[in-house]
């Protein structure tokens, strides 16, 4: 049974072998055999110890025991009851507690358990508690219940602690029986022991949290005082904060109750009291400045601490009020400074990140001068945090951009891994989109860097960049020469990149095309494949000029994934592949794999969702157009625009389940009932959906189609069609009636009488919104895109929602109504906003590309007003938006 | 009523002096012997494990397990393990079977209900590889009970005139009241040195 051995500790501490673990290299082939030891008549309790520990170092460092040499292990442990050695009957304790056989086999110990569990021996007594709770079930439970309750008030503190703790395990198993502690468990509140105390405040804590009112009591009691221990009273300074939480909603105004404790608690014996409080403070909702004056105070104290911890508890905690309070902050400022010297290096790189956060601009010169000495002594990991810092201050103080983007390129050049490095260029690239002077001075250092870059990816993401904004700047030419030289020195996959960017200069710039298409054609003759094709076909584009060769560089309007299935699904034929027939609605990633089912509705709705959103795939919405096409009644209406998702008619686990999917056409519209008969007396005949339009006028009926017959479970269609005026967002809503023929049918026989009789059944209401006339798509480049589209044909207007809870709300509500894609994930507004700005984009029917730009803005009594932008080629289809959310 | 079992085979014995563990002798002269003691649920063995050890009764639950305990008695120091008797338990026995040199076979002598079961479940031990050294002592217990079976009917329900190459013992006994318990332990005893010798 050879096993490797543990992966070696890379830590630069560790580099002396001295430092290893006695154990290390042992194997569990070996350690096996000398278990056998427990079985000798004559124990020896030394020797039996040090194996044990073998076992547990050996389970420690992740080995497995088949269940097998878990049992036979188990049971030859079982045997040291025997022993009366105190120090090996603690190792037996752990060894059962960790090797776990299973439940039939671990009830051997119970007896013996027991028996410890009212020992005289205190460590038996605390050890053979937490063991016999390990390993329990509900109805031993009820036997040992009265010791365990027992064990809570008793003298000795370390039997007392285990039998808390126990509690708080059984409490996720066995509530109720814990529950019942509670007079016991309010008495080892005050229990003089630091630890019972703590324990016990844990449990109790633990015991109500379901119940706010008795956790509010319990706060209140214990605020005032009675709470020695400093671990506990860091408990009950979190739990102070969730009743503040939870009470704050209602009492806005006035003095926040408990705050008076809190405050209190900063000047406190033990730091650690001093320091939770601190940060509770910092931590509260809606902060004050003068609430956190106190707070920030003892933090500032704790910076010119001599212990390490506290000076990096109290950076870490400034460093997050930074971000909210950075004025509050600022009085810090000097002692932080003398930080960024600290030894430690977490603590420096955390001084400086806060710095960076709360300086003006007339202090980033000289912060910038002490980071460059400082940068170069500090990991990967951390140097990373100063360059996100960097770029945000960059972003706040863009008159700066030059210090800090000279900053950057000076760190790009320096050693480092690519992490670090990919967190440099994106920096970099995030400046240069945001800060437009920025541009040809993070060009060039980009240039440069790729002389000489070791990372593959990075010079390819820094190629497209070049190929697409190069060609924009003042002197593209001087980026030839970067370029080429990749092609000359890189592999083949960056050399691939560097052809598309070369293509790109030649198409965007006339004056260089014929220069460019001498370098591309030595490329003709790569030795790879990629290379050579992409050579091969850009040297023909450019060669053509013209209209095809727009085409290509202005990527592809269809998202991705559809165009890769349909590719899949084209065959090699005659036929040439059109890529004006890729779908272009964007399907919602199932998201079912990576949700943690948090709750069993999430869980379910997750399903439903799932479901849903399967009918929408490609294969799917095919499918549909096939159906469709199929129907002589259907197949002249022209091109099916969009499916909808399936709308349900009907409740869950009705007699008829009924739901609906919308077919939306220039000028016609098709329901498409989807009907199912769950009941198995009964086959259905005749079936069809009788669907009233008189709140839907511009809707005229012009075909039905019945089922002809259902039985049970098998699913059928109905259909109905209307035709509505072209190029008008009609709206209206239907009500529908399920109307069959009922015959009854003898479920054993499968028989079915001959006569039937007419019945019906109501459906719920459907309508067809202005979302259904919208389909989805994504692009990659929002600003691009808005950009590209006359500004002339901008229609830019104002709303008030109304009172809403949140923003997310808001925003949620009015994408749903249009019923388009959210870009750049701009549909999730961060909590506490007040205001955001979330971009969607889609198309129209009859095929105009439109995007919308939403800002929302909430006031303190949660009103939300809305600014709608909207952009699209087709002037009357902006107008038609703002129509559809000035009607809703 | 004892009875040494005249087909005893030299054999036997002769491995028996090989065995280290049998009853090996210590520094000071005290032997030392692995005792089971095994029984239906409900036969009486806590109570009678802890009347040896401690020489009282004490209040006692089902045994979930094990309980294992020294007792010292002529000289030997017999290592005593009540394993439970519940059938959920039985299975385990055999864990504990190895290095064993006796076991005390527990029968409630009025449960005469259960006489076939405790029958079975002792020719189940009897049929052991592992216990094949092993000497046995039957215990006819709860004597103090009205309706109990003597010595005799227990040898009659338990079969134990057929047990072959064993030396084994009945005794009546009443743990309650502390009868026969150390009668059967002198026996046991005596067994012990004679084979160690």
């Amino acid at each position: 049974m050879a096993q490797l051995p543990p992966v070696k500790i890379k830590d630069d501490d560790r580099e002396d072998d001295s430092d290893l673990s006695p154990f290390f290299g042992i194997e569990k082939g070996a350690v096996l055999q000398e278990a056998r030891v427990f079985n000798e008549p004559q124990l020896d309790a030394r020797r039996c110890a040090q194996v044990i520990t073998k076992l547990l170092y050996l389970l420690n460092q992740g080995e497995t025991f088949t269940k097998m040499e878990a049992t036979e292990v188990f049971f030859a442990v079982t045997k040291l009851f025997q022993s009366k050695d105190i120090g090996l009957r603690r190792m037996v304790y752990l060894i059962i507690k960790e090797i776990s056989p299973s439940a039939d086999e671990v009830i051997i110990v119970t007896s013996s358990l027991m028996k410890d569990m009212n020992s005289r021996t205190d460590l038996y007594r605390a050890n053979a508690i937490r063991v016999l709770c390990r390993i329990t079930d509900g109805g031993l439970l009820g036997q040992i219940e009265r010791y365990l309750k027992q064990a809570v008030v008793d003298k000795n503190p370390v039997v007392s602690s285990a039998a808390l703790v126990s509690g708080f395990h059984l409490l996720q198993s066995n509530p109720d029986i814990v529950k019942r502690w509670s007079n016991e468990v309010q008495e080892a509140v005050q229990s003089k022991a630091s630890l019972v105390q703590f324990h016990a405040l844990a449990l109790l804590h633990q015991i109500r949290q379901n119940d706010r009112l008795a956790v509010s009591k319990l706060v209140t009691s214990l605020t005032r005082g009675a709470v020695r221990s400093p671990l506990a009273q860091c408990l009950l300074i979190r739990y102070t904060c969730q009743v503040i939480e939870e009470t704050s909603g209602n009492a806005q105004a006035g003095d926040r109750p408990f705050y008076d404790y809190l405050e209190g608690c900063l000047r406190h014996k033990a730091e650690m009291v001093i320091y939770e409080a601190a940060k509770a403070i910092t931590e509260m909702t809606g902060v004050t400045s003068r609430e956190l004056t106190p707070a920030i105070t003892v933090l500032q104290l704790f910076l010119s601490s001599s212990k390490p911890v506290l000076r990096f508890a109290a950076v870490r905690t400034l460093n997050k009020v930074a971000m909210t309070h950075p004025a509050a902050v600022m009085n810090c400022n000097i002692d932080m400074e003398s930080l960024i010297s600290d030894q430690n290096r977490s603590i420096a790189t955390l001084a400086i990140t806060t710095l960076l956060k709360t300086g003006n601009e007339s202090s980033v010169d000289r912060l910038m001068k002490q980071i460059t000495n400082f940068m170069s002594d500090i990991a990967d990991e951390f140097k990373i945090v100063v360059v996100e810092a960097i770029r945000s201050l960059c972003l706040k103080f863009p008159q700066k951009y030059r210090v800090l983007m000279n900053f950057l390129s000076n760190i790009l050049r320096e050693e480092g891994g690519f992490d670090y490095k990919m967190a440099i260029v994106d920096s970099i690239l995030i400046l240069i989109r945001e800060i437009p002077e920025a541009k040809e001075s993070g060009l060039s250092h980009l240039c440069e860097f790729i002389e000489d870059c070791e990372f593959t990816y990075l010079s390819t993401q820094i190629l497209h960049l070049l190929g697409n904004e190069g060609p924009k700047t003042a002197d593209p030419s001087k980026y030839i020469r970067y370029i080429y030289n990749r092609v000359v020195l890189e592999n083949a996959t960056v050399r691939a990149s560097a052809v598309s960017a070369l293509a790109k200069f030649g198409a965007a710039v006339e004056s260089l095309q014929p220069r460019i298409l001498v370098l591309i054609r030595r490329c003709l003759y790569d030795n790879d494949d990629e290379v050579r094709d992409r050579a091969t076909l850009y040297y023909n584009y450019l060669k053509k000029g013209g209209e095809e060769q727009k085409h290509l560089f202005d990527g592809l309007d269809v998202p991705l994934v559809n165009m890769e299935q349909s590719l899949q699904s084209y065959e090699a034929s005659e036929r040439r592949f059109d890529i004006s027939a890729v779908s272009r609605e964007t399907k919602h990633q199932p998201m079912l794999e990576k949700k943690t089912p948090a709750s069993k509705k999430a869980a379910k709705e997750a399903t439903q969702k799932g479901i849903a959103n399967g009918h929408l795939t490609t294969s799917a919405s095919d499918a549909y157009e096939k159906l469709l096409n199929s129907i002589p009644e259907f197949a002249g209406f022209g091109k099916l625009f969009k499916s909808s998702p399936l709308v349900e008619l009907t409740e869950a686990e009705t007699e008829y389940a009924v739901n609906c999917v919308k077919h939306i056409y220039p000028e016609y519209v098709v329901l498409q009932f989807n009907c199912t008969n769950t009941i198995k007396e009964q086959l259905l005949e005749d079936v069809s959906v009788v669907v009233d339009t008189s709140e839907a006028e511009e809707f005229d009926q012009v075909a039905s189609r019945k089922l002809g017959s259902m039985p049970y479970g098998a699913p059928g269609q109905a259909f109905v069609a209307f035709q509505k005026p072209e190029g008008v967002l009609s709206v209206g809503k239907f009500s529908n009636i399920l109307k069959f023929r009922v015959k009854e049918v003898d479920p054993n026989t499968g028989d079915c009488e001959d006569e039937g009789y007419d019945d019906e059944y109501q459906l719920e209401d459907l309508e067809v919104t202005a979302a259904d006339y919208i389909l989805k798509t994504v692009i990659t480049n929002f600003r691009g895109a808005w950009e590209a589209i006359d500004a002339e044909n901008e229609k830019v207007d104002e709303y008030v929602i109304g009172v809403r809870e949140s923003l997310q709300e808001a925003v949620q509500a009015v994408t749903t109504i249009l019923g388009m894609q959210p870009c750049e994930g701009t549909e999730s507004v961060p909590s506490n906003a007040r205001s955001h700005t979330c971009l969607l984009s889609g198309q129209f029917i009859g095929g105009a590309q439109v995007l919308v730009r939403l800002q929302f803005g909430i006031d303190a009594q949660k009103q939300v007003a809305m600014k709608l932008t909207v952009r699209s080629d087709d002037p009357s289809v902006c107008d038609q938006v703002h129509e559809i959310i000035g009607s809703a | 009523m004892v009875n040494s079992d005249r087909k005893w085979s030299p054999r036997v014995s002769e491995t028996v002096r090989h065995r280290s563990c049998l009853a090996s002798y210590r520094l000071f002269g005290d032997k030392e012997a692995r005792i089971l003691v095994l029984g239906l649920d409900n036969a009486g063995k806590t109570t009678i494990l802890y009347r040896l050890q401690v020489g009282e009764v004490v209040a006692t639950i089902p045994t979930v397990g094990f309980n294992v305990e020294t007792v010292q008695y002529n000289n030997i120091k017999f290592q005593v393990w009540d394993l439970g008797g519940q059938t959920s338990i039985r299975p385990y026995w055999r864990c504990y079977f190895p290095n064993t040199q006796a076991v005390i076979y527990v029968v409630d002598s009025s449960d005469t209900d259960r006489m076939g079961t405790a029958k079975e479940e002792f020719h189940a031990i009897l049929e052991e590889e592992e216990l094949k050294d092993a000497v046995v002592l039957i215990y006819a217990n709860k004597q103090d009970l009205p309706g109990a079976l003597d010595d005799a009917s227990v040898t009659e329900a338990l079969n134990l005139h057929k047990i072959k190459n064993r030396q084994w013992a009945i005794f009546k006994t009443s743990a309650v009241k502390g009868e026969g318990l150390f009668e059967g332990l002198d026996w046991l005893s005596d067994t012990l040195k004679s084979r160690g010798r």
